[in-house]
């Protein structure tokens, strides 16, 4: 197998909530590596959101390391963790968070107005099927629609690492899987590293690589024969 | 206590919001504080003035006249009004003093008031505050006015020269005292400014000096108690023209009611002036404070819609929903009144306390009277409701489940700007925040209002200032062009111009020939001044309150536009004009002109043609001339060896006085309503800032979590705020104006009519003021921004 992208060790995460401490990582050992397609499985409070805010540099873990490459990210201060985002990570979430003011192109334009190299905002809707709907507002765009949008946003960029976390989580059925082959395609085309986060297990099997958390920790991880792909998945 | 789980959030909800609770209670403060500390304060001080005419029995009625037996004051006491007659002996004197160690250029000159025996005047009260009364029958003791005693230095036992009726003598000054009529002495002479240094009241037994001034059983001056009820009115008019007709024969100068009597012109001008700011700002302040309560509290209830959704599918009722946010605004009413209040008071008394000082009142009564604390508790009580009400009433309309949901998504436009082809100038960051502003038209313009009613109300502050600079520039600048003006010991014939002008130092003098007349048009008439002009002289302009130079009268009366509204002439008409010297008697004169002058009542005519009417021949009463530099000691000097010198007076001195005797308590004020300006400039500010935050917290997290910086999403949130703010200052600067103009048209036009003039750097100054208090504001907001909780909201939907 390639080159690790990321890297996790023995990593930790404890938050304070009120008087009790909850572990919501204990231990956790992770990588993801150059283009692959990995799906994070696991129910909800396994601790999957905290590690995705940990290895997207939103969080830093209590204990252990994080390695983006040959940065440790668990070290990183909060200058270092803006700047690692800006220029690596595109992120995608359940609630899209796309800024209701900007319309679909200037959204992902947000991104590329901050990046080095980026994809053109056309390219990168093209790249999602929205090449007809650049100047249409959040407010005018179905579920479905606007997280593509949020996905062409994430990827303008050329991130090397796509981080989704629930992405299906808000939309239908039908939406969802559009959704999901647009991601399919992007790690297919541009050959991002991609995480996905979910709690819906059938959508492991588009992937590589399935890593399956429980309780705070890695509780099975399994390499996909075939990969299905998204448009043939059913929930 | 079981504390029902309602007023539990409620007091939560009042920890969490301290800080925007706390902006909003200190607007209510600020306004509260400035309104009852300046009401109060105005209140106070007509207090102490009226407790200190009341307790030295101020009359109501003064004339001044030539000699009259004693009986004649019996002819007075039965004129229908008045209730008791005092009359007495009030006399100039000289005081040969040599100038002492302040600015003071010319010995001083003096007027001996008599005491009757015993003492104790039965009206015009004198106040000992030091040393003791005088002896009766001794001439060469006297009280001297306090004021006089302070600049020269003089305590009680010392001794000073005085020159009556030519005679030198050595008075022993026994007591330091204060008058109600001398609380601003001023010396006699055309312009009624206070001069303490140069100007000294001495009381003395009237049994004794009268031989001195051939006034035994006689008297040249008289004060008059009015019947309850007439002062102030026609009647008392018709008492002045009873008094002024039984007087003629006697050389009776023409009497006057309070509001003429010199000491009580200057100092109810001076309450004018502070009451123009304390009657119309404080109100200003209340409504500006009540205005923005309401919009932030209207605010504040919006954003806990979804709570209140909440609380309402939990099967609360809207009256008690109701009563969580009347509750909520009238914590932060109640405890920002309260401290408005306290405040309030403590500036006030503080203020009362300068103030009584500063015009010399020597009783304090301070109080905050309960109409105006119930007035400002009851208007910031009322605008916090229905400021919470207004809004809550359509949140509660609706279906518990729809107020759940957020409010509807937001829908943005392409704002006209970007319409226009220009939007590409701004990038993503300046396009969210013009289409922020653009979508949410209503509450920009009210924030912008509110930072607006802020900047106005500091440049209203200084407005009274810039005002009284322009009068003082326009009167003693422009219109006023002599150095010194000298007043003759009645007229003179016009050679006394040219002896005068043949003084070396002298470069330039011309002649004024002032006379007092009664004007009459139909029923109406005034007392007035009428000022007589030399053909070619040019030390005298008349100026209107544009700044304008308006001819000099050619023919005829030209009248201050003022009087001729208020007596209703035209031009063109004629009016009566009753002489008081001279040939006495009534004349008629065409009334040519008028000129919008800023202060005074007066006319205007040619010199020629007011000596005839007078008939006489060519004659004036004051000189003015224009010197060589630094040589008014030198030319002083000489004019006091002249006989016919009553006075001297430099122009640059009378400004001075002016300057003294205005611009203290106008720093003062103007330094307490710019930090009230400013508090509430803060207050709308953070309040539009921090519920900008509550509104963009999400979008502001996704984009830190896009990997923008703290500095770039702080430019997006403070960038919408700055717009705010500069749209604001255009506005604002533009609503100080009309607030101005407000100012100044509730001041009394008798008396003087301030131009609309704000000065660039009252306009720089409130600006600045308000741009302080927004960077304040958003350095305060920005450190909450650094602390945004960017996992959290990824997890919620909007």
């Amino acid at each position: 197998m390639s080159q690790a992208v990321l890297e996790a060790r023995d990593v930790t995460r404890t938050y304070r909530m009120g008087e009790v401490d909850v572990h919501a990582l204990r231990g956790v050992d992770f990588a993801l590596y150059e283009s692959e397609f990995l799906v994070l499985v696991g129910a909800s409070g396994s601790g999957k959101s905290t590690l995705m805010n940990i290895l997207g540099g939103l969080d830093r873990p209590t204990s252990g390391t994080v390695h983006f490459r040959d940065q440790d990210l668990s070290r990183a201060n909060d200058r270092q963790l803006t700047e690692f985002r800006r220029r690596h990570v595109g992120f995608v979430f359940q609630f899209y968070n796309l800024m209701p003011s900007l319309t679909a192109r200037e959204n992902v334009a947000l991104v590329t107005e901050i990046s080095r190299d980026p994809l053109s905002p056309a390219e990168a809707l093209e790249m999602v099927g929205l090449e007809h709907r650049l100047d249409h507002f959040p407010s005018q765009l179905s579920g479905g629609e606007q997280q593509r949008v949020a996905v062409a946003r994430a990827i303008a960029k050329r991130p090397e690492l796509l981080l989704c976390d629930e992405p299906t989580g808000a939309l239908d059925y039908r939406s969802g899987v559009v959704v999901l082959e647009v991601i399919e395609r992007v790690n297919q085309e541009l050959g991002t590293s991609t995480a996905v986060i979910t709690h819906n297990a059938p959508i492991s099997e588009m992937a590589n690589r399935v890593v399956v958390l429980h309780d705070g920790q890695v509780e099975e991880e399994r390499t996909n024969e075939t990969r299905t792909p998204a448009s043939d998945i059913r929930w | 206590m079981r504390v029902s789980p309602l007023n539990r959030k409620l007091l939560r909800d009042l920890r969490e919001r301290w800080a925007q609770l706390a902006t909003i209670g200190l607007v209510v403060a600020a306004g509260i504080a400035a309104f009852v500390a300046l009401l109060s304060t105005w209140q106070s001080l007509e207090q102490s003035r009226d407790a200190y005419y009341e307790e030295y029995r101020f009359g109501d009625v003064f004339v001044g006249l030539e000699r009259a037996p004693d009986r004649v004051a019996d002819r007075l006491a039965d004129v229908s009004g008045v209730t008791l007659v005092y009359p007495r002996l009030v006399s100039p004197v000289r005081i040969p003093l040599q100038a002492g160690t302040s600015d003071r250029q010319q010995p001083p000159i003096g007027q001996v008031v008599g005491l009757p025996p015993g003492g104790e005047p039965p009206l015009n009260g004198v106040l000992l505050t030091e040393g003791r009364m005088v002896e009766p029958g001794r001439s060469d003791e006297a009280l001297l006015i306090e004021t006089f005693a302070e600049r020269a230095g003089i305590v009680p036992g010392d001794t000073l020269p005085v020159v009556m009726e030519g005679t030198f003598r050595q008075v022993r000054v026994t007591g330091i005292a204060a008058a109600p009529e001398y609380v601003y002495p001023a010396p006699p002479g055309t312009d009624p400014i206070p001069d303490d240094e140069r100007f000294a009241v001495l009381w003395m037994d009237r049994q004794a000096v009268a031989p001195v001034f051939q006034m035994e059983g006689a008297f040249n001056d008289a004060v008059l108690r009015l019947a309850p009820g007439v002062a102030g009115t026609a009647s008392e008019d018709a008492v002045l023209a009873e008094v002024d007709r039984i007087l003629e024969p006697y050389g009776g100068r023409g009497a006057v009611g309070r509001d003429l009597q010199r000491s009580n012109y200057f100092l109810q001008m001076r309450l004018d002036q502070l009451q123009a700011l304390s009657g119309f700002v404080p109100i200003l302040f209340l409504g500006v404070a009540a205005f923005l309560l309401n919009v932030v509290l209207s605010r504040l209830v919006r954003l806990q819609r979804g709570e209140i959704a909440a609380l309402k599918a939990l099967g609360y009722r809207d009256r008690e929903i109701g009563g969580y946010y009347v509750k909520l605004a009238l914590v932060v009413v109640l405890l920002g009144s309260g401290l408005g209040l306290a405040v309030g008071a403590w500036m006030g008394r503080g203020l009362t306390a300068f103030f009584t000082e500063f015009f010399r009142l020597p009783l304090l009564e301070y109080g905050v009277p309960p109409a105006i604390a119930l007035v400002a508790l009851g208007v910031a009580v009322v605008f916090g409701v229905v400021g919470a009400f207004g809004t809550l009433r359509g949140i509660l309309r609706l279906a518990p489940a729809e107020a759940m949901h957020p409010e509807p998504p937001a829908r943005y436009r392409p704002t006209l700007l970007e319409k226009l082809g220009v939007g590409d100038l701004f990038g993503s960051s300046g396009r969210m925040i013009l289409r922020e502003l653009g979508r949410r038209k209503l509450r920009t313009a009210l924030s912008s209002f509110g930072v607006a009613l802020a900047l106005g109300v500091i440049v209203v502050g200084r407005f009274s200032a810039d005002a009284f600079d322009v009068i003082l520039d326009r009167h003693y600048q422009m219109a006023i062009q002599e150095d010194v003006s000298v007043s003759l010991i009645g007229p003179a014939p016009e050679r006394a111009v040219r002896e005068v002008g043949a003084l070396p130092e002298v470069t330039r003098a011309e002649g004024l020939r002032v006379t007092s007349v009664r004007l009459q048009a139909g029923a109406r008439s005034r007392d007035v001044p009428i000022f007589g002009y030399r053909d070619g002289d040019r030390l005298r302009r008349l100026m209107d309150s544009e700044g304008r130079v308006a001819p000099m009268p050619t023919g005829g009366l030209v009248l201050t536009t003022t009087l001729a509204d208020l007596m209703q002439i035209q031009v063109g008409d004629t009016v009566e004009v009753q002489l008081r010297e001279g040939r006495s008697g009534t004349q008629r004169l065409p009334v040519t002109g008028t000129v919008d002058e800023m202060f005074g009542l007066q006319g205007h005519m040619r010199m020629a043609e007011l000596n005839r009417l007078l008939g006489e021949g060519p004659t004036v009463s004051s000189l003015l001339l224009t010197l060589e530099e630094d040589d008014f000691p030198l030319v002083e000097a000489r004019l006091a060896e002249m006989p016919r010198v009553q006075e001297v007076t430099a122009k640059g001195h009378t400004i001075a006085r002016l300057e003294e005797y205005t611009a203290e308590p106008q720093r003062v004020l103007v330094l307490i309503l710019s930090i009230f300006g400013s508090v509430i400039a803060v207050g709308v500010v953070y309040n539009n800032a921090r519920v900008a935050l509550s509104l963009r917290a999400r979008d502001l997290a996704s984009l830190r979590v896009l990997g923008f910086t703290r500095g770039e999403i702080s430019g997006i949130l403070l960038g919408e705020q700055a717009i705010q703010v500069l749209v604001a200052i255009p506005f604002g600067l533009l609503i100080g104006r009309i607030l101005s103009g407000l100012l100044a048209s509730t001041l009394d036009p008798e008396e003087y009519r301030f131009p609309l003039m704000v000065s660039p750097q009252t306009y720089a100054y409130a600006t600045v003021v308000v741009l302080a208090a927004a960077l304040v504001s958003a350095l305060l907001v920005r450190r909450r921004l650094d602390h945004l909780d960017l996992i959290g909201v990824l997890k919620t939907r909007e």
